[in-house]
């Protein structure tokens, strides 16, 4: 490969420089490097290959950062006179500067530049060819990324370079990734047995998956180091498989958490007031429609405050689909309390409704939710991925249920609800509205649908289908765990999804959904009530 | 489930708007020659497919502004299917009888077409494809103006293979016809070139799947035997956005295990920050960024019809481009409208296509094009890293497909056969 031998010529260029006593090495003039910079905006990937490779020997400090503009997609070249420029969008020219003296350049039309194409192998080879640049840079992100350049790279011609580093690191975990990326190395290079047994040792101390894919090639090699290589292999694949069942389990609370946030509106709308609404989903999609108001409000205004836009969204999007719940239970479905078949009929008709208005209004298309930084990326517990967005609706969905279940245990407004759906009329005789109420709980079960739309419109396409995806699980979920008990839908959108999960691997995502919804059916035939059946005299009513 | 709920909603919708959509006008003119447009315009696919519909109204206000076709202007009948494969058919079958439609453009899913294909043969009219498909299949009333597999996913296995070194394949795709058949032609293909079957992991998920934990950190474990790995992916759809996503969230770079898909392009991308897609690839033949006048005067004369200069073009408008064009060729050629004159003529006839070069029709009904692979930009557009140095002939029936590598398909007169088996030498040998 390329950028093997490039890294060899620096290796040897470095320890050259270091035995003349670490002087820098001397600046190549702007008259050398400007062709080889040109040299970049070549035919094809081979000659920019090439040409990186020419720039990476001079050594020129001005190099790594020429070479992070390429792989940003930063570099362009004029259609013209052909000269390689950095440049950057403004309106409809390119701001220019000179590449190598950082000086302005006059701002060249967007229609009369090109980019630099570069693809992934080029991107690579920069990374790789940087991080032998950077190795012994001063700041330490720059050390570590060019430690886990030679790591992805696994060159041993890199092994002096890195012996060098780490005899210099003083940062404990760059040190620790330094000394992986030696063993990754050794382990691909000609070494003797004991050193690479030493390495496979190094290697399977860390994380384990990297090191399987460090270790797998090693498998089918006889020997000492063969062996060491199938014990270490052997070790951690036992170790995976624990893993591997706490992995299913956390992953099924994540969906679980999502089925309760999808379900939980409902649980009161249909549970607790035995409505059947086929409108719920359309509450949660335009939940997840006021967060994308909210969200282009807040970039067209106060672009500071986006990352607090869910915060701001989730008391909006309560009110906004709250507010639609009560027009629809004023102005509809009051006149079919009872009538069940009427109420399926014209609740779907206004899903339908509603479905179309949103269409209408923001177009057929998905609209595009932003993350806040604190929802992206994800952190590994153990040997466990796991991303952030996932965590936090975990822990939304538990603290929306438990904030639920204060009002409706703790609150006048909750004491009332309970009341009417148990007994209207004796309720009533003690001088509860309850037509008042009855708007108010469904404006509470549409509220709730509406924030949980807010938790989706993370993880789901924001699109006016977005509340069909999630409508019958949440019947399910409801049905499943027991209607008119909020512990039961708890308690059903968590197994459901532990469920799900594990059947998942084995079955395929396809069948897995299947095989769930066979078992419902099963658990149904048994307790036709749910896990939680009401008790008592209400359910006669 | 959610498909029996789709279906139903569909139904309704349809039923409640077959009233207002009569777009038809019923005055059957001499002086118009009617084209049928059978693209759903609500359910599920009315995201891709009402692009489409205005291309067609797009291209043929084109062309009247020509002077028409034959002397005649041209004149849209646009019917709703709604995403429902049934009245796939149905609506044909109005088009060609009630409506007497010369040629229709439409259909996106290979299920609609499967639907509509019996139609389209009993009443001898003609239906243009403007969708990349699974192959299979060649029918002497249907012309596919899309890519068949050896136009998208071989060259784009072939890519991975050769600029990325990829070893480990990973087929994922959404649980239909399209990604099944695609991945049994790819994997039939990469094990003749030598990869093993541990090497190969084939993954199906359900339409809208959303929930990819596991199926993300498999892809990773999978990736991690210190082999190369990229992803094939056939998942259609809006489960590309959370796929994207969750990939993006694990931590799993283009470098690291690129993606490359058949069914994600400008118009998907809309709905997505595109920022942590970067670098994963799509395969197509033709992208918005080709540098092509052809193209630039096309998206030009587009932005001003649909009067909004944000609207994206893609791969499947530029088929419907160059099967429309063709068809105006044809009838042209023939003089008349009539099925079989322009059936006949239309083969061997060439329109330049959008990426600067030219497209012939074939005699199995498939066309040439070039075969683009473009890389995600942060603004939404590709970047193309690599196009065949030539054109690509469509090829129906798979070789790498033991039922299909001795079929061959010529709608030219003597043979007119869309099965003729080469090894029997005879016509109709589906299977050998």
């Amino acid at each position: 490969m390329q950028f093997t031998r490039l890294l060899f010529v620096l290796a040897l260029m470095l320890s050259a420089v270091t035995c003349v006593g670490g002087a820098n090495a001397q600046n190549v003039d702007d008259a050398t490097l400007r062709p080889l910079v040109q040299a970049l905006a070549g035919d094809n990937f081979d000659e920019t290959t090439k040409a990186i490779s020419d720039l990476v020997k001079t050594d020129d400090p001005r190099v790594s950062s020429i070479l992070n503009a390429l792989s940003a997609g930063d570099l362009y070249v004029a259609k013209a006179d052909k000269t390689v420029f950095l440049g950057k969008r403004d309106g409809s020219a390119y701001a220019a500067t000179d590449p190598l003296t950082a000086a302005k350049l006059d701002p060249v039309p967007r229609d009369a530049a090109e980019k630099i194409k570069v693809n992934n192998r080029l991107r690579r080879d920069i990374a790789a060819a940087i991080g032998g640049l950077t190795l012994m840079s001063d700041k330490p992100a720059e050390r570590r990324s060019a430690a886990e350049a030679i790591l992805k790279t696994r060159d041993p011609e890199s092994i002096p370079l890195l012996d060098q580093a780490i005899a210099a690191e003083s940062d404990k975990d760059i040190k620790a990734l330094m000394q992986l990326a030696r063993a990754a190395a050794v382990l691909s290079s000609t070494a003797p047995d004991d050193a690479k047994i030493a390495a496979i040792a190094e290697v399977s101390s860390g994380n384990s998956r990297d090191a399987l894919g460090l270790l797998t090639p090693l498998q089918g090699v006889d020997g000492p180091v063969g062996d060491a290589a199938r014990a270490a292999i052997g070790s951690i694949n036992s170790k995976l498989a624990l893993w591997n069942g706490i992995q299913n389990i956390v992953y099924g609370l994540s969906l679980g958490s999502v089925l309760l946030l999808a379900a939980i509106g409902l649980a009161i709308t249909f549970g607790v007031m035995g409505v059947i609404n086929m409108a719920h989903g359309e509450m949660v999609m335009i939940g997840a429609y006021t967060t994308f108001v909210v969200q282009q409000i807040i970039r067209a205004s106060a672009p500071g405050l986006f990352d607090y836009s869910l915060l701001i969204a989730l008391p909006a999007a309560f009110l906004v689909s709250g507010a639609i719940g009560v027009v629809i239970e004023r102005g509809i479905i009051r006149f079919l309390y009872g009538r069940p078949l009427e109420t399926l009929l014209a609740t779907w008709g206004i899903s339908l409704v509603l479905q179309q208005a949103i269409r209408s209004w923001f177009g057929a298309s998905n609209v595009q939710v932003g993350n806040p930084s604190w929802m992206a990326g994800s952190f590994d517990l153990g040997l466990l991925t796991l991303t952030w967005s996932r965590l936090w609706i975990i822990v939304f969905a538990l603290s929306v249920f438990a904030v639920l279940q204060l009002v409706l245990k703790k609150t006048m407004l909750g004491l009332r609800m309970r009341a009417v759906t148990q007994n209207r009329r004796m309720a009533s005789s003690m001088g509860i509205r309850t037509p008042w109420v009855d708007a108010l709980t469904f404006g509470l079960g549409s509220g709730i649908a509406g924030i949980a739309g807010v938790a989706l419109s993370q993880i789901d396409n924001v699109s006016p289908n977005l509340g069909q995806g999630y409508i019958i699980d949440s019947f399910m979920v409801v049905v499943f765990g027991g209607v008119g008990n909020l512990w039961g839908t708890l308690l059903g959108a968590m197994s459901l999804g532990i469920a799900n999960k594990f059947l998942e691997p084995f079955a395929g995502a396809v069948l897995g959904k299947i095989l769930v919804l066979v078992l419902i059916i099963l658990f149904i035939q048994k307790r036709p009530r749910g896990l939680f059946a009401l008790k008592g005299r209400a359910i006669e009513a | 489930m959610f498909s029996l709920t789709t279906k139903l909603i569909g139904t309704l919708t349809a039923a409640a708007m077959g009233a207002s959509l009569a777009l038809s006008p019923a005055k059957a003119a001499d002086d118009t020659i009617k084209v049928g447009i059978l693209h759903s315009l609500s359910g599920t696919m009315a995201i891709s497919e009402t692009t489409l519909k205005d291309t067609m109204l797009f291209l043929i206000d084109e062309q009247n502004k020509k002077g028409g076709v034959l002397g005649k202007k041209l004149e849209a009948v646009v019917v709703d299917p709604a995403s429902d494969w049934p009245l796939f058919a149905e609506k044909a079958r109005q088009l060609i009888e009630q409506d007497k439609v010369a040629a229709v453009f439409g259909c996106w899913t290979s299920s609609s077409r499967k639907s509509v294909l019996p139609v389209f043969e009993e009443l001898n009219s003609m239906l243009f494809y403007p969708v990349q498909y699974e192959g299979e299949e060649s029918s002497r009333n249907v012309f596919y103006t899309g890519a068949a597999p050896n136009q998208q996913a071989i060259p784009a296995v072939d890519y991975l293979a050769k600029e990325e070194g990829v070893q480990r394949w990973v087929l994922a795709g959404t649980d239909y016809v399209y990604p099944q058949t695609t991945n049994k032609i790819l994997k039939a293909y990469l094990n003749a070139k030598g990869v093993k079957d541990e090497d190969i992991m084939i993954n199906y998920t359900p339409f809208g799947h959303s929930d990819w934990q596991t199926i993300v950190s498999d892809i990773k474990k999978f990736g991690s035997a210190g082999k190369k790995t990229a992803v094939v992916s056939t998942i259609n759809g809006d489960a590309n956005v959370p796929f994207y996503k969750e990939l993006a969230n694990q931590g799993i770079k283009a470098e690291d295990i690129p993606v490359v898909a058949f069914s994600v392009g400008e118009e998907e991308l809309a709905g997505l920050d595109t920022k942590p897609l970067v670098g994963h690839l799509a395969a197509w033949n033709y992208f918005e960024s080709v540098d092509a006048d052809a193209n630039s005067d096309f998206i030009k004369k587009w932005h001003t019809f649909i009067k909004n200069d944000k609207r994206v073009t893609n791969d499947p408008m530029e088929a419907t481009y160059i099967g429309f064009n063709m068809w105006v060729k044809a009838v042209e050629a023939a003089g008349t409208t009539d099925s079989n004159a322009v059936i006949d003529s239309i083969v061997g006839v060439s329109v330049p296509n959008l990426s600067g070069g030219s497209s012939t029709m074939m005699p199995n009904h498939h066309i040439t094009k070039p075969v683009l692979i473009g890389e995600v930009q942060d603004d939404g557009q590709f970047d193309i890293v690599y196009r065949t140095p030539g054109l690509v002939v469509g090829d129906e029936w798979s070789d790498y497909l033991p039922g299909s590598k001795d079929l061959i398909s010529d709608w030219r007169k003597p043979m007119s056969c869309g099965n003729f088996n080469v090894v029997s030498g005879k016509c109709g040998g589906v299977t050998n």
